[in-house]
């Protein structure tokens, strides 16, 4: 049995752990040797009172955000799929309707953000079209590659058995599809959050139902800058968790049989 | 000379016998041929037949069109002239009871991301055979390779070796008639390559199997076969034909026989001439 510091699990936590340590650290003391003012700069330690004082609002924020960040996600994984299904059917609609998921891609959602919420009444329904618009290409992308990367001599013995499309489909491509499509939702976990933050700003909606990113922007007019760094450190937190959800996600649905899960065994 | 009288009814219950059992040849090829897409000739007109419960081995140079026959004998691919028939028939009523046909590919192309069982079960499922039927069939080719223990395992967590008794297991499963093998052993040490070699004459004695096997190995072609064909390239041909007088099933003692080293040194003679047949003369 090997000492705990230096087995892979420990070693994986507790290096990013102590940079981030170091880093707060230089930063508080330096800011603190130079006294930086805290309305240009603040110390962690001025974010963290920030963060508990106005622990209720910002809170309240972070759900909003959070509820359209979660909700974009879940309407983006089952377009998006039901999408990458429809262009492996037939390489015709492939071709003719991959170059507009291209097109919606490269459009920047804070291009097309106003004139969503302009046509959408409801607000947090105009954010989440916003936000699905920017996590949905990762997923078609990926899972159609996934669908379309079949081992091609398991392929031949599908064929050569005379397996029904349906039994190919369920049997061989989905399962063969499934790291590809972990892949886009990691990728795409992320720009929900981002899509659902970003339209926000366009928004700027204040009131009850507004968000981490107006938090920011209410926190900037007012020169409170503690609370805008506490803000955007919740943002921070949510992507890191929801990226931390999709690994163990794919982990648990892979680990048995995926390299990219399975630990190097002797 | 007069033998001949008693010898006549004899050889008719023998036919009889036989007939019974289907002794029709398993597949018949036909002046088939292959000219590819790119107007090369991958096969020249070629007629074969192959008997029931033969075991055939196709050997050659590369280039020379084995693997090309052995897919039109799978009906992977179709002549570009001539024809074939298995049972006496177009492929059509191939899959028929006692005229069931499996493949063994190069490589053991199992789901990586299904158990041992679950890939043997794969062909069964195919048929949309209830799981209750299909269970028993699965652990008793499974138990056939000797891989019972490891029916919960992943592919991943097998080595090469046992990979490929996986992709045998998988195509014993549905009782086939004929087994088609394209250098299932290839990517194997000989130790291991040996030990399935083994197995694999017991199992298509034991079964009653007519087997077409591809390699590259005169070793295992000589251990393994009835009958060895020798093909030479430029254009894929049939160079020549070695019976093994040799019953089967065999073990490790016909390996040390010298018989087996004379078999061995006079096919390894008419490789050699093949290949040199096989040199120039083709493409155009």
């Amino acid at each position: 049995m090997k000492p705990l510091f230096e087995s892979e699990a420990f070693v994986r936590i507790a290096a990013p752990v102590a940079v981030g340590i170091v880093l707060f650290a230089v930063w508080e003391i330096g800011f603190r040797l130079a006294s930086v003012p805290v309305y240009l700069f603040p110390k962690p330690t001025d974010i963290f009172a920030s963060l508990l004082h106005n622990g209720p609002s910002l809170l309240r924020a972070l759900l909003v955000t959070l509820r359209v960040t979660l909700q974009a996600f879940v309407a983006a994984v089952i377009l998006g799929t039901l999408i990458a299904f429809m262009f492996v059917q037939s390489r015709a609609i492939e071709v003719s309707l991959f170059p507009y998921a291209v097109l919606l891609q490269v459009t920047p959602v804070v291009a097309i953000a106003p004139l969503i919420i302009i046509l959408v009444k409801n607000t947090q329904l105009s954010l989440t079209i916003c936000a699905t618009l920017v996590a949905l290409f990762p997923i078609i992308s990926n899972t159609t590659l996934g669908l379309r990367s079949v081992d091609p001599g398991l392929a031949n013995f599908f064929r050569m058995n005379r397996a029904s499309r349906f039994k190919t489909l369920v049997k061989l491509r989905i399962p063969g599809a499934l790291p590809y499509f972990f892949g886009g939702l990691r990728i795409s976990s992320g720009l929900a959050l981002i899509g659902a933050v970003v339209a926000e700003f366009v928004a700027g909606t204040g009131g009850r139902s507004s968000g981490l990113a107006y938090e920011i922007l209410d926190a900037g007019f007012t020169l409170d800058i503690p609370r805008m760094f506490a803000a955007l450190f919740l943002i921070t937190l949510t992507g890191v968790l929801l990226f931390a959800a999709m690994v163990a996600l794919s982990q648990w649905a892979l680990s048995d049989w995926h390299d990219s899960e399975t630990k190097a065994e002797a | 000379m007069r033998v001949l009288l008693p010898v006549e009814p004899l050889d008719q219950t023998a036919k009889q016998t036989t007939a019974a059992a289907d002794g029709a040849p398993a597949v018949e090829v036909l002046s088939a041929e292959k000219v590819f897409a790119n107007g090369a000739r991958g096969l020249a007109p070629i007629d074969l037949s192959i008997a029931d419960g033969e075991f055939l081995t196709l050997i050659g140079p590369s280039g020379c069109g084995k693997s090309t026959l052995l897919k039109l004998i799978a009906n992977l691919i179709e002549p570009s002239d001539g024809r074939l028939l298995w049972w006496r028939g177009d492929f059509a009523q191939v899959g028929q009871e006692g005229r069931r046909l499996a493949f063994v590919f190069q490589e053991p192309t199992l789901m990586p991301w299904a158990r041992v069982e679950a890939n043997v079960r794969l062909p069964l499922e195919f048929g949309n055979m209830p799981r209750a039927t299909a269970e028993p069939k699965v652990a008793d080719a499974i138990a056939r390779v000797g891989l019972s223990k490891f029916n919960r395992h992943f592919p991943r967590q097998l080595s090469g070796g046992m990979k490929m008794r996986v992709s045998i297991a998988r195509a014993l499963v549905t009782n086939p008639n004929l087994l088609l093998m394209d250098e299932p052993f290839g990517a194997l040490d000989e130790f291991t390559r040996n030990k399935l070699d083994d197995d694999l004459v017991n199992l298509s004695w034991e079964r009653k199997l007519t087997t077409v096997f591809v390699t590259h190995s005169i070793y295992e072609a000589v251990f393994l076969s009835t009958r060895i064909i020798v093909m030479a390239a430029n254009p894929g041909r049939i160079f020549r034909v070695m019976t093994i007088d040799q019953p089967q099933p065999r073990d490790q003692g016909f390996r040390d026989s010298p018989k087996f080293a004379a078999y061995c040194r006079e096919l390894s003679t008419w490789l050699a001439e093949a290949s040199l047949q096989s040199v120039g003369g083709g493409g155009s």
